[in-house]
């Protein structure tokens, strides 16, 4: 049996020259080469349609029939959803839909995940349950609805993909069928935001979607709208003529209450990063490997005053900037480079964040970003943001943020401090580092769980939070650890050692135990759908991952489309 | 009230499942039942439910029991409900737990597979009554006309016998599924059947003959492996269909057999040995729909390579046809090598026995059916006609499977697609044919006659003389 992702994930380079190992995974891509995806435009209505190619998985071993779906599938999908919302901000509704004539969509490639290793699985169903929070994200915030066409058989991750619209229409023809089928057919979950957003998000009854969840043939027609599984069902002939209608109704919804600013899409080029054997340089972020000691670097440059400048004269001169926006450009970097880490660069188990600039120029410029938010562009450059950090939030690596000489934490930059594990700060009068609040780490940056960072780090210490709320001073690192937000205090001459010995000393616990002591530290406070699909759903679904019941030689997953059948080892764990 | 319908029932519906014994099918029959009357009445053959018909009618699994033939109005004909006897103590025939008592209630395990597998079957019934509604305006003789009748209220029981074990072993779900057997409708847009080819038009007698000979010859198969499924109550249930299913084949075959022969005859009256303009249909447009025919149905069998034949066999739900005849009853070992197309090229693929078993049912039906093209190419033989009828490939114009969105030639040659939609008028039916078939086919409802374009029977039914009045026309 192949094994189409085992390697790729431990190796420590991007060099793809090495025959030996598949080429590493690139998350940009351009929509002139999409494999999967048709997407076209009528004013306010975009049309995606996913058309699988069978040919064209990320990896070989398996065949993409009947739209089903593996990595690749899913970072053309991100695309999608990132450059509607950046470059087509007329779109009001996205109809989601299918251009197979046979299946909505079947759900992952289950030839795919039964191939794969359980860490290929593990970063799948974290990147795609990203691009649906995504696909939310944008129905929420960006008056951009989703809305799924299920033109046919919807299984599994194809629900799931649903689920993630705001609305779903099902085909009614006496055999279409919205399906979770996992628990019954495979002996997993459906573990892309399906459990929780059935109950949590369209809040079917429980009792009812424990029915619908162990019956792999689904639930259709009447019964499905009965249940809530789906908004609405029409008869084949005029699926597309009723779907039309009420898609044109959510787009006189959508378009009240616009953000102000001329709807002209701006273009998300390329970014190009400088690559060699253990570095990756981007215009403002860079990231080194070092394959021995398992640890990465990872700095982000701060804007420049003329940044700041660009940004003062207003949303129209930003919106003309387009894409080379300081904020959009570091932080698209800084998300390639966060995703090149998790899936491309396994080995790495601690990242040292180093955030360099000017602490007064990056509270400037948070205040005009701020300034400039009615702006649709500028409210999407915030959005992608957030999103980005939350994306840092939910990496299953160590993060040390570095605060040392030329560093500066300040406005967004705290917020990488914030959302880091541990925040080392040099104090050193001859290179002062400073540390300062703007509004976005007060809102608009928010975590997965709705609180932010700030909240979330002061759980128990409301009063402190509240000195610091409201303050727009930078302060010394002295006074930032007296007001509780630094964890180690170092000054010069204790610095290089007490770091190092706090690196290695990291590099060397298992990976395993920090991943799951990490997750659990960082997220306190209330859960929301979307932290109880990372938190709970994804935590047992990586534990059914690992267990023989689905993954050993006589599990369900790994006997799925083979001749023999599971057996099961009965006793509740 | 209720007790008053529920003997009415039991004296109306001939069984030997304790129908009068059994409140909860009573109760489910008396709901479907009038709905079922009223889709015969709404879908089944039109404008003859007056017309008394020679029909045979199963009335018990007694020798001989299963064939009564008398004059009887279709709305009138009693539908009943019969599982053939069992001989010894049932087994589950293949699978993992092949030998083990089989089952005598639906195992919770199994039972959504079950329930699919029963209402696949189900559908494909009232679906073919559906297709030939029409047919009795273009009946070439009365004794085909009664052949039609007799297959249209055979499909009818059949559809009955798989309701039967919807309502009495899958409770709430199965009485739900049977109404919407009901409201399903062969070729509707919104509604169609759940297999594609019960949603194919059948307009015309040429087009019946070669569905009852091809895709009801599917459905044997299909009957055939579910004879032996470990679901006893399904096993029996099958087994008392294959025998009326046999004479659904018959009707096929010798229906087609008397096109072939006719069609001899009158190439050779003709001078040019053209025999269209003998008003005849021609070998070619019979070939054609041999084409069209065969390969939808070979679709029914499902993928080559299918993971639910597999869980149906390793389960016991399904076997493969006459289980008996095999040795190896688990079929956890060994390979299926089959064509494939890999990077525009034909190759080999070796896949695992069990999930391969659609493939292995469609040999024995392919098998079968070339047994057929044997003996009518053996009569245009005898006949003196140089002409010889042929099957094509079985990845020629297939729809399901993994030769679907792939173009062969009917001798089973990859082609592009633009090769193919070139010939492809040569291949298949076209709308043309229809047209002339439409009209060449005028009624016959003179005794003993028969149409031009297809030859007497050899013998009648039942014993009776072929010039019998088997149905009623006045």
């Amino acid at each position: 049996m192949q094994q189409p992702a085992s390697d790729v994930s431990t190796h420590l380079s991007s060099d793809a020259s090495n025959d030996s190992l598949p080429p590493p995974v690139h998350f940009e891509v351009d929509p002139s080469a999409y494999k999967h995806w048709k997407v076209s435009f009528d004013g306010p209505i975009a049309r995606v349609a996913m058309d699988v190619d069978p040919d064209g998985g990320i990896r070989d071993g398996y065949e993409l029939k009947l739209n089903s779906y593996d990595l690749g599938v899913d970072i053309e999908l991100a695309d999608v959803v990132r450059r509607m919302r950046f470059e087509h901000p007329e779109v009001r509704v996205v109809v989601l839909t299918s251009a197979n004539d046979r299946a909505f969509c079947a759900g992952a490639n289950i030839n795919m995940l039964s191939q794969s290793t359980h860490a290929w699985k593990v970063n799948f169903c974290k990147f795609t349950n990203e691009t649906r929070c995504e696909i939310e994200d944008a129905t929420e915030a960006s008056h951009q609805v989703w809305v799924a066409a299920c033109n046919g058989t919807t299984a599994g991750g194809g629900y799931e993909l649903a689920l993630a619209c705001k609305e779903i229409y099902l085909q009614d023809d006496g055999n279409s069928a919205v399906s979770l089928p996992e628990v019954p057919l495979l002996g997993v979950l459906p573990g892309t935001g399906g459990l929780t957003r059935l109950v949590d998000k369209r809040m079917v009854r429980r009792d009812r979607a424990d029915v619908f969840s162990t019956t792999a043939e689904g639930i259709r027609g009447k019964k499905a709208v009965d249940w809530n599984l789906v908004d609405g069902v029409f008869p084949r002939s005029k699926f597309d003529e009723k779907v039309l209608e009420r898609v044109q109704k959510v787009v006189a919804e959508a378009s009240d209450d616009l953000p102000a600013g001329e709807r002209k899409g701006v273009e998300l080029p390329p970014l190009a990063p400088e690559v060699t054997d253990s570095t990756r340089t981007y215009k403002y972020v860079s990231l080194s490997l070092d394959p021995v000691t398992r640890v990465a670097e990872l700095t982000i440059e701060g804007p420049s005053a003329d940044d700041v400048a660009l940004l003062k004269k207003g949303a129209e001169a930003v919106h003309a900037a387009g894409a080379d926006v300081w904020t959009l450009r570091a932080y698209r970097e800084l998300d390639d480079a966060l995703l090149h880490l998790r899936v491309n660069e396994q080995q790495v188990g601690l990242v040292l964040l180093r955030a360099k600039g000017d602490a007064q120029t990056l509270l400037d410029h948070d205040a005009a970003l701020i300034a400039a938010r009615d702006h649709w562009f500028v409210r999407e450059i915030v959005l992608h943001m957030a999103r980005v950090l939350r994306r840092l939030d939910n990496t299953s690596r160590s993060f040390f943020a570095l605060g040392d000489a030329g560093t500066a934490w300040a406005g967004n930059f705290l917020e990488l401090a914030m959302a880091a594990d541990r925040f080392y700060l040099l104090d050193d009068s001859d290179n002062p580092v400073k540390v300062g609040l703007s509004e976005l780490n007060e809102g608009g940056l928010p975590m997965l769980h709705g609180l932010t960072r700030l909240q979330t780090h002061f759980i128990g210490y409301p009063q402190q939070l509240d000195e610091l709320i409201g303050s727009r001073e930078l302060i010394d690192p002295e006074d930032a650890d007296e007001a509780g937000l630094v964890t180690v205090l170092l000054d010069e001459i204790d610095w290089d050692d007490d770091v190092r010995i706090a690196i290695e000393e990291r590099a060397s616990l298992s990976p395993d135990a920090l991943t799951g002591m990490e997750q659990n530290l960082r997220f306190a406070g209330p859960e929301t759908p979307d932290s109880k699909i990372y938190a709970r759903l994804s935590a047992w679904q990586n534990w059914i991952f690992i267990r023989p019941n689905a993954t050993g030689p006589e599990g369900a997953l790994t006997l799925y489309g083979r001749p023999e059948r599971p057996q099961f080892d009965w006793k509740r764990v | 009230m209720i007790a008053t319908t529920s003997v009415d029932l039991n004296a109306k519906i001939p069984n030997n499942v304790g129908l009068a014994d059994d409140p909860k099918l009573q109760r489910a029959l008396e709901k479907w039942l009038p709905n079922y009357l009223e889709w015969w009445h709404d879908m089944g053959p039109t404008d003859f439910e007056d017309k008394p018909v020679f029909l045979r009618t199963a009335i018990s699994v007694e020798r001989g029991g299963w064939a009564n033939y008398a004059h009887v109005r279709m709305p009138d004909y009693r539908w009943g409900i019969f599982l053939e006897p069992n001989k010894t103590d049932p087994t589950i025939k293949c699978g993992d737990d092949a030998g083990a008592p089989a089952w005598q209630d639906v195992p919770g395990e199994h039972r959504n597979a079950l329930r699919r597998i029963i209402v696949t079957q189900a559908d494909t019934e009232p679906a073919s009554v559906e297709q030939q509604r029409l047919l009795g305006h273009m009946a070439p003789s009365l004794y085909d006309l009664r052949n039609l009748f007799q297959v249209n209220v055979e499909e009818g029981r059949h559809l009955w016998a798989m309701v039967y074990l919807l309502h009495k072993y899958f409770g709430r779900d199965g009485r739900d599924e049977a109404d919407e057997l009901l409201l399903r409708r062969s070729g509707d847009e919104d509604k169609p059947r759940i297999l594609g080819a019960f949603n194919q038009p059948c307009d015309h007698w040429l087009s019946f003959f070669a569905f009852t000979m091809f895709t009801d010859r599917d459905g044997k198969y299909q009957l055939a492996a579910l004879a032996e499924s470990g679901f006893d109550p399904l096993a029996r249930t099958t087994r008392f269909m294959l025998t009326e299913e046999a004479h659904h084949l018959f009707v096929g075959e010798t229906g087609l057999g008397r096109i072939i022969q006719r069609s001899a005859e009158l190439q050779k009256i003709d001078s040019n040995g053209d025999v269209r303009a003998q008003g005849g249909i021609d070998f070619d447009l019979i070939q054609r729909t041999i084409n069209y025919w065969y390969t939808y149905s070979l679709d029914l069998f499902g993928g080559e390579i299918s993971s639910n034949a597999s869980t149906f066999f390793a389960s016991g739900l399904k076997g493969r046809f006459r289980e008996d005849n095999y040795e190896d009853h688990k079929a956890i070992e060994g390979m299926y090598r089959m064509p494939v197309v890999e990077s525009g090229k034909l190759t080999e693929q070796d896949v695992p026995m069990r999930n391969a078993m659609n493939e292995v049912l469609r040999d024995s039906y392919v098998k079968d059916c070339e047994r057929a093209l044997g003996k009518w190419n053996k009569l245009l033989e005898e006949a003196g006609s140089p002409t010889r009828l042929t099957l094509p490939s079985r990845r020629f114009h297939r729809h399901q499977g993994i030769y679907a969105g792939q173009f062969f030639t009917p001798g089973g040659e990859l082609i592009s697609e633009d090769q193919y939609r070139a010939s492809e008028d040569k291949w298949l039916l076209v709308p043309e044919d229809n047209d002339y078939l439409v009209s060449l086919m005028k009624p016959v409802y003179e005794p003993g006659k028969f149409a031009n374009w297809i030859a007497a029977p050899r013998k009648g039914i039942d014993g009776q003389p072929i010039d019998f009045e088997y149905v009623r026309m006045d």
